[in-house]
């Protein structure tokens, strides 16, 4: 993870973490943090605890997104320092804020990914939001049925994907909600793919229709078991709900924000050291019982 | 079976919106209260209910109560899970959703919703979420319910921010807007609080339909930023029974944490 976020991540970056809830690299999160990158662009649906974490340790000058909030719980409090002025420190800017529906964020990443000026859709009529969000605009259909709203392509300089298993080559594949993991490694001009296991290529080969992206666009694999905890990762651990509910707590004090960032982030070197920190035990308890899938045939045919 | 608690405001809420889903299809579900009243209306009055998750799932049959709109628990024996795109282009832009669940922090008499700013966009005094799918459900899904508490500080006069349309400035401009710019959906059609249930008159107006029980008309009137339309004669929301009260408490939020 250190040389793939050096290598591929700097600063003035757009990147975008993506994971839907689900699958959402925090290990590379901290690892950005840790190697103190700056001045990022930050783009993703829901910003969710990582980016709240990011903001906090001052990586990022603006973000693009579609819900801001901590899932399930309320408020993403490091942001809203940044976000509210009557909310800001002495000697802290606002964020620059770019935001859309989660259609128009999916749409970003389609538009991007396939090399067209924008993505047409039906949402934002009779919205306040294009009226702060200029880059949201009507276009006329060609097909004279009127107007249709458009949002421009988003090809971030990195995308930053989470996912079960990869082979060596970064054939990613991926169960669960997935999110628009797809959409942004296309998009990106960059990706690394982060998995929680590597397999031979053969078990990638034997179950074709679960590869999500093919190795040829990624530019680096990281082996992270548990990476993405506190989000979670089908059928290996769950979501970590009680700290998405004590990070409230925590976020809501910049002071207490910061010795968490430096007990969690700074003074480990990496995941695996995060992992051991909480212990075997505790990630027992987020292991789910089995429900494995039944196995497809796909047919020899030689 | 002991004696049963009353009924709290909270479950007269998740109850009288679980009740507005009798015989609905296929339903997008929020998180929080729209999402055990759901639940609650998939074991009583909808049984065949389809449950739509925003983060990609069509179908789910969620064993646990999930905290988040993306919990393992909406995918595991879930009929279909799909990526994003597919959710919002071919599920809801497509006009496969029949109702869809919005709430917000602000909603006005024509059932405007706001959830992103209180104050001025550019300096807020709160930064809330923002839309999320809000804007596009209230446009895509052919009928819209809305659930949340009302105080004065939610249901105003005029929203501090428009994220997602309802009836605008009254229906018949709402209507033929709708259909000259071909959105899929009608708009508003319920809005169910810890007081009442409301509808929308011809005007697209929102009118109190009822009161729930321990609820006073004064009460309603006086927790509602402008002057509510009341028809002569309102009834008293139906108490939940026993059987619902006991899906809330035990299956659904057996931890309380929601209701």
């Amino acid at each position: 993870m250190r040389d793939a976020i050096a290598a591929h991540v700097h600063d003035g970056d757009t990147v975008a973490i993506e994971g839907f809830t689900h699958c959402i690299s925090f290990a590379a999160g901290h690892e950005i943090i840790r190697q103190k990158r700056r001045n990022l662009t930050l783009a993703r649906m829901t910003p969710d605890l990582v980016y709240d974490q990011m903001v906090a340790a001052g990586c990022a000058k603006k973000l693009i997104f579609s819900w801001l909030g901590n899932p399930g719980v309320g408020s993403l409090h490091a942001i809203r320092r940044r976000t509210e002025p009557a909310a800001l420190a002495a000697g802290e800017t606002l964020l620059e804020v770019e935001e859309y529906s989660h259609h128009g964020m999916v749409g970003r990443y389609v538009a991007g990914a396939h090399r067209l000026p924008f993505y047409p859709l039906r949402s934002y009529s009779e919205s306040d939001l294009p009226n702060v969000n200029p880059l949201i605009r009507q276009v006329e259909s060609p097909y004279g049925d009127g107007k249709i709203w458009a949002v421009p392509p988003l090809n971030p300089d990195v995308a930053i994907i989470h996912a079960q298993r990869a082979d060596e080559e970064g054939n990613v594949q991926m169960w669960g909600l997935l999110g628009c993991q797809k959409e942004a490694a296309f998009a990106a001009k960059r990706v690394i793919a982060v998995v929680e296991e590597i397999v031979s290529t053969s078990v990638v080969r034997a179950d074709p229709n679960r590869t999500i992206i093919p190795g040829l666009i990624v530019d680096a694999v990281v082996h992270e078991p548990y990476g993405a905890h506190p989000s979670y990762a089908q059928g290996g651990y769950d979501r970590d709900n009680a700290f998405y509910r004590e990070w409230d707590a925590i976020s809501r004090d910049a002071a207490a924000t910061d010795a968490w960032l430096k007990e969690w982030v700074y003074d480990l070197p990496d995941r695996a050291a995060y992992v051991a920190k909480f212990g075997a035990a505790y990630f027992k308890n987020l292991t789910p019982t089995s429900a494995p899938s039944g196995a497809v045939d796909y047919g020899d045919y030689r | 079976m002991s004696e049963q608690k009353p009924a709290s405001r909270n479950e007269l809420m998740v109850v009288a919106a679980a009740r507005a889903l009798k015989g609905k299809r296929v339903c997008f579900v929020g998180v929080g209260l729209p999402n055990i009243a759901v639940n609650l209306a998939k074991r009583t009055v909808a049984p065949q209910m389809e449950l739509v998750y925003e983060a990609g799932v069509f179908g789910a049959s969620p064993a646990r109560l999930p905290l988040s709109i993306g919990d393992p628990t909406i995918v595991t024996g879930s009929t279909a899970t799909v990526s994003m795109h597919d959710l919002f282009g071919l599920y809801l832009q497509g006009g496969r959703i029949d109702v869809g669940f919005l709430g917000g922090a602000q909603i006005d008499k024509y059932g405007n919703l706001n959830t992103t700013v209180i104050g001025d966009y550019t300096a807020p005094k709160t930064r809330l979420p923002g839309s999320g799918g809000a804007c596009e459900i209230a446009i895509n899904a052919k009928e819209i319910m809305v659930i949340m508490r009302q105080s004065t500080r939610s249901f105003v006069q005029k929203l501090d921010f428009r994220t997602s349309p309802g009836h605008l400035g009254g229906a018949a401009a709402s209507a033929t807007l709708r259909q000259e710019q071909g959105w899929g959906g009608n708009g508003p059609s319920v809005v169910v609080t810890d007081l009442a249930v409301y509808g929308f008159n011809s005007d697209g107006e929102m009118e109190l339909r009822s009161i729930h029980p321990g609820a006073t008309l004064d009460e309603v009137k006086a927790s509602i930023g402008w002057e509510l339309r009341v028809p002569t004669n309102v009834p008293e929301t139906p108490a939940p029974t026993a059987e619902e009260l006991r899906l809330i408490r035990e299956e659904l939020d057996p931890t309380g944490a929601y209701v």
